[in-house]
C-alpha cells in the first residue's frame, strides 16, 4: 500500500489559558482514512486539542494545515466548512424529534419554488434511511429520538456528519456510559467512517475500543505528546504506561 | 426468513392510528365531544344556533392567544403578560380612534404596540439571559399599568369615524359565522403550517428539545426566540382587537387573569411546559374544552364560582394522563 495523503497537519501547537499551559508544541500529521486513537488522563489536553481542530479555541501558538493549505479557525462553522465535524460526548441531539429531523437539522431539504418552499419530509426520511443502511446500522429515520438505544443515537449523530460530507470526524468518548452491545456497534460504525476514507480522531478512556479499531494511538500527558505509534508496535500495557507517565515517552 | 436491515429501517414504529390514540390531543378532543353530546341531550339550551354561535366566538380570544403562547412553550419558555398586552393593544386601539383616527392607524399603532412590546420580552430573554418567567411577569405588571396611563382609568366606547367598522370587524358574522372564529381558524391553519412545514417552525421544536444542540449546530437560536415571544405579543394583540370590536367598549381590566387561562389551553391541547411539544390544533381543541366547560356550568345551573374548579382540574388531568403514559413507558 503506498503512503497516504496527509490530510491535516498541526504544527508546533500550543494553548495555553492564562499560566496554564494545556497543550503543548504539538505537532501531529493525520492521513485520510485513518481511526487515531487520542489518549491521555483527565487534563492531558486532549481535550483542548481536539476543540482547536474543531474550531472552539484557536491556537495559542502553531500552525494547522488542511491538504497543505494553512487554515485559521474562529468558529466551530468555519471547521465545518473545512469538513471538520465534531461528534459530541452529549451527542447534542434532540430528543423530542425524529432521527431524520437530526440528521438533517439546520440543513434541511425542502421542495417548492422561490420563497414557498416546505420541508421535504419524503425526501429526508429516505435519505437518512439510505444513510443508516450505509453504516449497517438499525436506526429508524422516523423514529424519535428520545426512544432509541445509546448506539443508536450514535448512529444518528455520525449520519449528521456523513449528510455534511465531513472528511475529519472527531468523536469525544463515543464508548463512555453504554452497553457492551451497543459499543460494538459504534466501533462498526468507526469503521464505516474509515472504509469511507475519513479520518477518524477517537478520544477514549477505553484501552480495549482504541485497540480494537484505531491504526494508531497518540497519547498526550500534561499537555505534551509522549507518544505517536502504529496500533501493532505497541500494547496496552505500554499505552498505559505512557498515560501514567510510568514509562517516560519521547 | 429473519428480517433484513431494509426491512427494520423501513418500518415504521409508530403507525398513524397509534400516533392519534397515544395523543393527548385526541383524548381531550374527545372529551369535548362526548361534553356537548352529553349537553345536547340534558338541556334544551345547549345545542341551539344562538348558544352554539356564542360558544364558537368566545373560545375565539383564548384560542388566538394560546396559539401564540403554544410556540413560546414549545421553545421551553412562557409569556405571562399576555392578559395586559390584550388590554394595552385594545386601549391603544380605542383611544388611537377615540382621538379621530381611522380604524388602519389605530389597528396599525396597536400592532406595533404588540410587536414592540413581544421584541422587548423576546431581547431580555434570548440575548440578556433573563427567566421568562421573570421579564413578562414585570411585564404584565407595566402593560396594564401603560394602559391605565393611555386612558386615564377610563372606559372607551366612542372610537371615532370609524366606530361601526370596528364594530363589524369583531361583532359581524359571515355566513352565519362569527367573524371572530374565522380569523381564529385563519390564524391557526397558519400556525400549523409554519410549525410543521417551514424550518423556522423545526426549529422551535429543536430549541424546545435541547437548546444547546440548537446552538452548536449553528441554528438562529436567539432571534428564533425573540420571534416566537414578538408572535405570542401579537397574538394578544389581534385578539385586543378583535375583543375591541366585539364588546364595543374598553376597560382597564379587560384580560385580567387570562393568561392563565390561555397557558391551560395550551398545556390541555399537548403543549409540555419542559418544552419540545405542542401543536397549533391542540391549542384550540384546549381552549374549546375550557369554553364548552365554563358554558356547561351555566347552562346546568350550577354556581359561576365552580368554574375555576373545573378549569384548573381539567388542566391537572390533561397533563395526568400524559404523566401516565410516560410511567408505562419508562417501565
Amino acid at each position: 500500500m503506498g503512503r497516504l495523503v496527509v490530510l491535516l497537519e498541526l504544527s508546533n501547537i500550543s494553548k495555553h489559558f492564562g499560566a496554564i499551559q494545556a497543550v503543548n508544541d504539538i505537532s501531529l500529521s493525520f492521513e485520510a482514512g485513518q481511526v487515531v486513537g487520542l489518549m491521555g488522563d483527565n487534563g492531558a489536553g486532549k481535550s483542548t486539542l481536539v476543540k482547536m481542530i474543531a474550531g472552539n479555541y484557536r491556537p495559542s501558538h502553531g500552525t494547522m494545515r488542511i491538504n497543505g493549505n494553512d487554515i485559521v479557525l474562529h468558529r466551530p462553522i468555519e471547521a465545518r466548512q473545512f469538513g471538520i465535524e465534531i461528534v459530541h460526548q452529549d451527542l447534542a441531539l434532540c430528543d423530542n424529534l425524529s432521527a431524520a429531523a437530526n440528521v438533517f437539522l439546520g440543513r434541511e431539504l425542502r421542495r417548492g419554488i422561490g420563497p414557498f418552499r416546505v420541508l421535504d419530509y419524503k425526501a429526508m426520511y429516505r435519505r437518512a434511511g439510505e444513510i443508516f443502511k450505509e453504516l449497517r446500522s438499525e436506526t429508524r429515520a422516523r423514529d424519535l429520538v428520545k426512544q432509541m438505544s445509546g448506539g443508536q443515537r450514535q448512529a444518528v449523530a455520525i449520519a449528521r456528519t456523513m449528510i455534511s460530507e465531513a472528511k475529519i470526524v472527531l468523536m469525544d468518548e463515543p464508548t463512555a456510559a453504554i452497553s457492551v452491545r451497543q459499543v460494538a456497534e459504534v466501533l462498526h460504525l468507526i469503521r464505516e467512517l474509515r472504509a469511507r476514507g475519513i479520518l477518524v480522531v477517537l478520544i477514549s478512556h477505553r484501552m480495549p475500543d482504541v485497540f480494537d479499531v484505531a491504526d494508531r494511538v497518540v497519547v498526550m500527558r500534561r499537555g505534551r505528546k509522549v507518544a505517536d505509534k502504529p496500533i501493532a508496535q505497541t500494547s496496552p500495557e505500554e499505552v498505559t504506561g505512557l498515560i501514567t507517565g510510568a514509562i517516560e515517552g519521547g | 426468513m429473519a428480517t433484513t436491515l431494509d426491512q427494520t429501517i423501513a418500518r415504521r414504529q409508530r403507525t398513524l392510528g397509534g400516533a392519534i390514540l397515544g395523543s393527548q390531543t385526541f383524548w381531550v378532543l374527545v372529551a369535548v365531544i362526548l361534553a356537548c353530546l352529553f349537553l345536547s341531550f340534558a338541556t334544551d339550551s345547549f345545542a341551539t344556533a344562538k348558544n352554539l354561535y356564542n360558544i364558537t366566538r368566545n373560545v375565539t380570544f383564548v384560542a388566538i392567544i394560546a396559539l401564540g403562547m403554544t410556540l413560546v412553550i414549545i421553545t421551553g419558555g412562557i409569556d405571562l403578560s399576555v392578559g395586559s398586552v390584550l388590554c394595552l393593544c385594545s386601549m391603544v386601539l380605542a383611544v388611537t380612534m377615540h382621538a379621530g383616527y381611522g380604524i388602519g392607524t389605530g389597528i396599525a399603532v396597536s400592532v406595533a404596540t404588540a410587536l414592540v412590546i413581544g421584541a422587548f420580552n423576546g431581547i431580555l430573554i434570548a440575548y440578556l439571559g433573563f427567566p421568562p418567567f421573570v421579564v413578562t411577569l414585570g411585564m404584565l405588571s407595566v402593560a396594564r399599568s401603560l394602559a391605565m396611563v393611555a386612558s386615564n382609568n377610563t372606559v372607551v366606547f366612542e372610537f371615532g369615524p370609524d366606530h361601526d367598522k370596528l364594530l363589524a370587524l369583531g361583532g359581524g358574522s359571515t355566513f352565519g359565522v362569527a367573524n371572530p372564529v374565522i380569523y381564529m381558524v385563519v390564524l391557526a391553519l397558519l400556525t400549523g403550517f409554519v410549525l410543521r412545514w417551514t424550518r423556522i417552525g423545526r426549529y422551535i421544536y429543536a430549541i424546545g428539545g435541547n437548546e444547546q444542540a440548537a446552538m452548536a449546530t449553528g441554528l438562529p437560536v436567539r432571534p428564533i426566540k425573540v420571534c416566537v415571544y414578538m408572535i405570542s405579543a401579537l397574538s394578544a394583540g389581534v385578539a385586543g382587537i378583535i375583543q375591541t370590536g366585539w364588546l364595543g367598549a374598553v376597560t382597564t381590566n379587560i384580560g385580567a387573569g387570562m393568561e392563565l387561562q390561555v397557558i391551560a389551553a395550551a398545556v390541555i391541547g399537548g403543549a409540555n411546559l419542559a418544552g419540545g411539544a405542542g401543536t397549533a390544533f391542540g391549542a384550540l381543541v384546549g381552549a374549546a374544552l375550557i369554553e364548552v366547560i365554563r358554558n356547561s356550568l351555566g347552562l346546568l345551573g350550577i354556581n359561576a364560582f365552580w368554574q375555576g374548579t373545573f378549569i384548573g382540574s381539567a388542566t391537572i388531568l390533561a397533563v395526568l394522563f400524559d404523566r401516565i403514559r410516560n410511567f408505562r413507558r419508562s417501565e
